[in-house]
């Protein structure tokens, strides 16, 4: 049972705090529980599926079909992590307001939630693939594991929930205006993390051999497998021993969000010329 | 940002066409009963090397090592290819990350 509960917990924190920072970032938003709750099923369904398919997937470009698929699902969530900011910079004051006015729901908050949702998504698909072939593989050599198994795949989800909770409320005590620079800040240090790891994955299909070699090395400080250093990882994209390439890519993923925030005018470029007024019963 | 992406999605696919294909022969190891044989790889220090992992076992596992920056999950009775990035010599540990109790194994760059 503890080994399950060791690896379902490591797996689902990353998903975990990622689900907490999105709840955060949409406080006051309608209809954002059923968005996360879309991007959490559709995770866990891709997770089965990936992991079902894992062989086949395994087989694809020379063998690095595994490493393409992660890198590409990475990108993607980077991509939806900076539109969400940039969204966000052209319409916080406006749900700033709508925030303070009382008993009011922030109405503007739902047009980026679907992008929210793919992160999600993205988040528990990555972790949920490994978590499933892990229990699969208890599962099939069956006997009295079997039960140990669910009991402690069962208390590690509980765990990753209760991380994700933690994250979420910790959030909530900060100040409502203060709240979205906060979630702002963190999605783009998550963004530029997946980023990172997402080079990871290039290099390791083969397909990015350039600036591979480490630039500095801090395992002696935080080693990544230990528990501060995933929630580092997860967080903030920790690395003990970061290369060339994955800094570029960090460095060069928070300058871009960071550019696109600052370009992005008051009452921003995503809103359609036909969009509803926002609430204002 | 559009443009950017696509121009950006263009070069690493540019590049995915430019350095695919192995570089050398595959260290070949086998996973069986959940441990590793050979449990210690020695690898030329500096260069790019490739393990290929044969998993003998019924059930998946996940080469995994912080040190090497690989996570590969190979399914049971399959292989996976393990690329490793030009090493500085030094020792890189791994496990199968499924049954770290006993699948642990070592990286040497020498």
């Amino acid at each position: 049972m503890i080994p399950a509960l060791i690896i379902v917990f490591r797996e689902v924190i990353e998903a975990g705090l990622i689900v907490g920072i999105v709840l955060a970032a949409t406080a006051g938003v309608p209809h954002r529980s059923r968005a996360v709750g879309l991007g959490v099923g559709t995770g866990v369904l891709g997770a089965c599926l990936v992991a079902g398919f894992a062989g086949e997937l395994a087989g694809l470009f020379q063998g690095s079909g595994q490493e393409f698929f992660n890198a590409t699902i990475l990108l993607l969530a980077v991509c939806m992590l900076t539109w969400h900011n940039v969204w966000m910079a052209g319409h916080g004051r406006e749900m700033a307001r709508e925030l303070k006015a009382a008993g009011h729901k922030v109405k503007t908050g739902e047009r980026t939630l679907l992008a929210l949702s793919v992160v999600v998504g993205v988040a528990v698909l990555r972790e949920g693939s490994e978590v499933v072939l892990f229990l699969y593989g208890i599962a099939a050599q069956g006997g009295t594991s079997a039960s140990g198994m669910v009991a402690g795949g069962g208390l590690g989800l509980l765990a990753g929930a209760g991380v994700s909770a933690l994250m979420y409320f910790g959030l909530l005590t900060i100040p409502a205006g203060k709240l979205f620079q906060v979630t702002s800040g963190l999605i783009t240090l998550l963004a530029a993390g997946m980023a990172a790891q997402a080079v990871i994955f290039l290099q390791n299909g083969g397909w990015l051999e350039y600036f591979t070699t480490t630039v500095w090395d801090t395992s002696w400080l935080i080693k990544e497998d230990s528990i501060a250093g995933r929630l580092l990882h997860t967080l903030v994209g920790y690395s003990q021993a970061p290369n060339g390439a994955q800094l570029i890519a960090y460095a060069a993923t928070i300058l871009l969000i960071v550019i696109l925030m600052r370009m992005v005018p008051q009452g921003g470029p995503a809103r359609a010329p036909s969009a509803p007024k926002t609430h204002n019963a | 940002m559009t443009m950017k992406n696509l121009s950006l999605l263009a070069v690493v696919a540019g590049m995915a066409l430019a350095t695919s294909g192995f570089a050398q022969e595959p260290i070949e190891v086998h996973l069986k009963n959940h441990r590793f044989t050979p449990n210690v790889i020695k690898v030329k220090a500096n260069q790019t090397s490739v393990i290929m992992l044969h998993n003998d076992d019924d059930t998946a596992d996940e080469f995994d090592s912080s040190s090497l920056k690989v996570e590969k999950v190979v399914p049971g009775h399959q292989k996976g290819a393990v690329r490793l990035r030009p090493l500085p010599p030094g020792k890189y540990p791994f496990m199968g990350e499924f049954h770290a109790a006993t699948a642990q194994g070592l990286v040497i760059s020498e």
